[in-house]
């Protein structure tokens, strides 16, 4: 070679190292940008789901089932990674290039650039069929998944029941059926998957094929010169490597987007968002009333409760009883405006007139009652952390004495609590709960859900004094879920709730209900006044 | 990376499966590079004109390289997912096994959503293991020896280079990805675990934290370990890129080098120009072999954390031990002695149950009171033999014999003692399924006498689907007395020798509790009963042939 040539191979050398350092940083951008993109919007996705999912009210939230929603905000938005780092950026590519490379070939042959641009819209008219094709089996795996999540979290909790009855090894037979169920779908749709690349693969396998062929026959003839010859074969693969890479990353991406599809469902569901609201109305001097509230529960044709109607004053204690099943719980819940009625309605009363329940912002309407729940909820921490959920200012000092005027005197507040208040009984559960319900700030309406169940004598008594005193001094209207004596004695009103057929409406009691007391039983061994 | 290791163990029963899914990728990865250096040697030589007959061979390689290799591909993701799905079904069916073996005080070192989170979705993720770092790796070194056999034939410098680039791109590159990214990668899975758990536990508690003006905190509580992990996955993903950084500059310099090289090599006489054209190109495909290896070595470090979180629960410790080599159960009927029985939870400094003396006869009904907290459903379990006592001894006296209960295998513990929990596990799915958990083969009228006896059978009878109605996760669309009821019906179908109420009673007014009360006995007479209350009405609703109080004394 001469001076030139060595000259003009130098020049070649030097602009070839740019060239590839620069693809290398290029893909290096294109991968941190794409990954960080992805980690937001799946950041994104995931609060607002967990948000929408926790604040829905019970009469939605209590259709999903959690374990899917816990792996839907988790694994199965993370296919969304798919989607964003390497879908996305494929797709611009896959439009780009084999544009680029048809008017790079039709400078130098114009035959090897009609062949490809013949042949690259093939490839997405087929991806366009197995798309289609596989929709549907896409669904299946990632469902099975969230059906698997389920069925664990399920199993798991109940556990200790199964081991009770013996049959928790028996399950291990069932695990594995949903275990297997799962891999058969995930392989049904991967199996769809794959074949559509390999289809693709074969596709721009013989395009390929076709060019190589055409342009090595015609340079046999001397038709063509060696360098473009060779500019041709290293350039046409080069048009159908981002489509088939687009297929590659296509059912991977769908399983992200479909994810995502099912998030963005949840996000969306329920009750949109309220119009204006009113202000809500202090209850001081004023009545909260109950009037003809019915819950129909169509799947089970029962109306629970069914045309419920009562007053509760401030200062007043009103006991709520019924059978199990009257809807007792459930018209807490109305009350606390998480489950709107299916007719009837909740008002209160003061000086400004009367405001519907269904008007005011249910927030600022629950920053005035203080729930505590038939299983109340603890979280794992400590039994300070717990109550101040509900009283985050509490001081220590208060909350010992919260404590010990619910008869917990001699727990530590300290005292870390697993899964669900592990570690306390039930009875102490929830007279834990008790205790930050008295403690929240504000409160002008106390509801209790069976506060004493679990309790013996002595805890129970120092549980509905603590109640009473609630009401007498600090003139908290009550409204308390009781079956026992000695919480229906503090009670001044004592309300029956019925269940009744719920499609028919008629008003007949439901048959198991009819005989609910109508007032405190005599003879109750406290009286807590 | 030990914990890898252990799984990686896992797919030895699968490793035909896996050895065919490697031979077909090393197959499929030298189908990619063959036809570049078979095309340019067809190029190059086309260009001299030789007859039409001495290039056809070449033309037809090139061809069927391109099909076998889509080929082959779909062969080895076939077979390499399903035997990686394969292993992991086996992975979720031990760990199932060790939580039942846990269950339930062993359990308690866990929260379930992060067990959730463990046992679903980290096993999920470490297919990984397998498709995107095991095989692929194997395959690629496979096919690399071949390449790199033909490059140093051809010029033994650039085979030399080949090797260095592909050793930088494949190992190299990962490893100085790891160093930078590896803390951030072993975050994302115990975030997530932790994220899964707060996220189960907003869900689980949503109307209440509602009511407590608490879901606000509890979310900006979810936001803050949110971001947390996005943090995490945010620096992992400028790893992944410069993994990619790396990788695609060994491909960039190797290929430069080989220019370089077999320029030299040309003008040395050593090498034809159809032979550079050749080795230059098959030096830049050969590094196709490597550039999604770094990618996915990346995520070692968070799938071995992955292992290590389901390995622990392979690894948790049993709060009941196994007599090692267990005695036979006697036959019923059977009594049970008690004495000086002291229980202490592992982490606790205090017994629970503290001198605990009781004899119920064979058909006995003892009654167990004591306020809440004394210890009544402490003792339940140990009876059950969920948990070891600290000191004292019971016994299972039968009609042949008398045992320690320490002596027998749990499971035949159980088939004598039974136990209708306070706070049944109610599943979801349909109530009669509810109720075969208690005794599968039970017929239709022996489930509809236990319904009876727990006063659920009219309620049943009135719903328009009966028995086949669904129930809700957790019973929630039963009330908090049927659910208890539910625990009872099936507490007698399942027909205990010895069986134990713990608070039957509670969500029911006095007059269903005293009825319950009156019906379970009933249903259960012969057999013996222990009832744990704290409600002083039971101690008159029935004639009990033995009570003992668990208040503590002074």
């Amino acid at each position: 070679m001469d001076g030139a040539g060595a000259s003009a191979l130098r020049t070649a050398l030097i602009a070839l190292a740019a060239v590839f350092a620069g693809r290398a940083i290029a893909g290096w951008a294109q991968q941190a940008a794409a990954y960080r993109a992805s980690v937001s919007v799946k950041s994104n996705l995931r609060r607002r789901l967990v948000e929408r999912v926790a604040t829905l009210g019970p009469r939605w939230s209590s259709r999903a089932r959690s374990g899917e929603v816990v792996a839907l905000a988790t694994r199965g938005l993370d296919a969304l990674d798919a989607y964003f780092a390497r879908y996305l950026p494929q797709l611009a590519l896959a439009v780009i290039v084999p544009i680029a490379v048809v008017v790079a070939l039709a400078t130098s042959d114009l035959l090897a650039a009609l062949t490809v641009a013949l042949t690259v819209p093939l490839v997405p008219a087929f991806m366009a069929l197995v798309g289609i094709a596989s929709e549907r089996s896409t669904r299946g795996r990632w469902h099975a998944l969230a059906r698997l999540a389920h069925y664990f979290t399920d199993v798991v909790a109940g556990l200790p029941t199964l081991k009770v009855f013996g049959r928790s090894r028996a399950q291990i037979e069932r695990l594995r059926e949903v275990t297997d169920e799962y891999r058969r779908e995930s392989l049904a749709t991967l199996r769809v998957a794959f074949l559509s690349a390999f289809v693709l693969e074969l596709l721009a396998a013989l395009s390929v094929a076709l060019v190589a062929v055409g342009v090595g026959l015609r340079l046999l003839h001397g038709d063509l010169q060696l360098r473009t010859a060779l500019f041709v074969l290293l350039l046409a693969p080069e048009a159908y490597l981002p489509l088939r890479q687009l297929g590659l990353h296509y059912h991977a991406s769908e399983e992200g987007l479909d994810a995502a599809g099912d998030a963005l469902r949840f996000i969306e569901s329920g009750p949109g968002p309220a119009g204006p609201r009113l202000p809500v109305p202090g209850l001081r001097d004023g009545e909260l009333r109950v009037e003809g509230v019915t819950v129909v529960h169509p799947d089970r044709d029962l109306a629970a409760p069914q045309r419920a109607s009562f007053g509760v004053r401030p200062g007043e204690i009103v006991a709520l009883t019924g059978a199990s099943g009257s809807g007792k719980t459930t018209l807490l819940q109305v009350i606390l405006g998480l489950w709107p009625p299916d007719s009837g309605r909740v008002v209160i009363e003061g000086r400004g007139g009367v405001v519907d329940l269904d008007q005011v912002d249910g927030e600022s309407w629950r920053r005035r009652v203080a729930w505590v729940s038939q299983g109340p909820f603890l979280t794992p921490g400590s039994v300070a952390e717990n109550i101040r959920l509900a009283a985050p200012d509490a001081a220590d000092i208060a909350i010992a004495q919260a404590l010990a005027s619910v008869g917990l005197g001699d727990v530590d507040r300290s005292m870390e609590l697993g899964e669900r208040g592990s570690g306390l009984s039930s009875g102490q559960r929830r007279r834990v709960a008790v205790a930050r319900a008295l403690l929240r700030p504000g409160t002008e309406l106390l509801l209790l859900d069976e506060p004493t169940a679990g309790l013996d004598a002595a805890s129970e008594s120092a549980v509905l004094s603590a109640v009473v005193s609630a009401a007498r001094t600090r003139g908290l209207a009550v409204i308390l879920v009781a079956h026992r004596p000695a919480s229906l004695a503090i009670a001044d009103r004592v309300v029956p709730v019925f269940a009744g057929r719920g499609v028919t409406g008629t008003l007949t009691p439901h048959a198991e209900t009819g005989c609910a007391p109508e007032s405190a039983p005599a003879g109750v061994p406290e009286d807590a006044r | 990376m030990h914990a890898l290791a252990r799984i990686a163990r896992l797919a030895l029963p699968v490793r035909g499966a896996l050895g065919l899914a490697l031979l077909a990728g090393a197959g499929a990865a030298a189908c990619g590079i063959a036809p570049t250096a078979i095309s340019a040697w067809l190029v190059a030589r086309a260009a001299e004109q030789p007859p039409i007959l001495s290039l056809m061979v070449a033309i037809t390689a090139v061809r069927a390289f391109g099909i076998g290799r889509g080929g082959l591909r779909y062969l080895e993701r076939l077979l390499s997912h399903d035997a990686a799905f394969r292993v992991l079904a086996a992975l979720r069916h031990s760990a199932y096994a060790r939580l039942e073996r846990l269950a339930p005080s062993g359990l308690e070192a866990f929260r379930s959503g992060d067990l959730l989170a463990r046992l679903v979705l980290d096993v999920d993720g470490l297919a990984d293991l397998w498709l995107r770092v095991l095989l692929p790796y194997a395959a690629a070194a496979i096919t690399a020896v071949g390449v790199v056999a033909f490059l140093w034939h051809a010029v033994p410098a650039i085979g030399g280079t080949v090797v260095a680039s592909l050793l930088l791109a494949a190992a190299g590159a990962p490893l100085v990805v790891n160093t930078l990214t590896r803390r951030a990668e072993r975050r994302i899975a115990p975030a997530q675990g932790r994220l899964a758990a707060l996220a189960h536990d907003l869900l689980a508690g949503a109307p209440e934290l509602l009511a407590l003006g608490a879901t606000p905190r509890q979310l900006r509580r979810f936001a803050d370990l949110d971001a947390d992990l996005a943090s995490a996955e945010g620096r992992a993903a400028s790893g992944a890129g410069a993994a990619t950084l790396l990788a695609g500059l060994a491909s960039g310099g190797a290929t430069w080098v080989a220019l370089f090289l077999g320029v030299a090599a040309v003008r040395a006489g050593m090498l034809d120009g159809v032979g550079l054209t050749v080795v230059v190109l098959t030096t830049l495909v050969a590094h196709d072999l490597v550039l999604d290896l770094a990618p996915a070595s990346q995520h070692l470090p968070g799938l071995s954390a992955s292992a290590e979180r389901v390995l622990r629960v392979l690894d948790g410790v049993e709060t009941a031990h196994e007599p090692e080599s267990p005695a036979a159960l006697p036959v019923g009927p059977y009594g049970l002695r008690i004495r000086g029985l002291c229980v202490r939870y592992p982490a606790s400094a205090r017994d629970v149950i503290a001198g605990v003396d009781l004899d119920v006869a064979p058909g006995g009904r003892a009654l167990v009171t004591g306020p809440s907290g004394s210890g009544k459903s402490t003792l339940a379990a140990v009876l059950l033999r969920f948990l070891d006592p600290s000191a004292g001894s019971i016994e299972l006296a039968g009609s042949d014999a008398t045992v320690a209960l320490s002596s027998l295998a749990g499971e035949d513990v159980r088939r004598a003692i039974g136990l209708c929990e306070q706070d049944p596990h109610i599943f979801d799915t349909t109530l009669a399924e509810n109720m075969s958990i208690a005794r599968p083969g039970a017929s239709a009228d022996e489930v509809r006498e236990a319904l009876r006896a727990a006063q659920l059978l009219d309620w049943v009878d009135a719903l328009p689907a009966g028995l086949d109605t669904p129930v809700g996760e957790h019973g929630a669309r039963l009330s908090g007395g049927q659910r208890q009821r539910l625990g009872v019906a099936r507490a007698l179908l399942a027909g205990f020798p010895v069986i134990i109420f713990d608070e039957p009673t509670e969500h029911l007014d006095e007059r269903e509790g005293a009825a319950i009360a009156r019906d379970l006995l009933a249903a259960t007479a012969g057999r013996t009963v222990l009832v744990l209350t704290h409600r002083p009405e039971l101690a008159g609703a029935a004639v009990w042939s033995t009570s003992v109080d668990l208040a503590p004394r002074g």
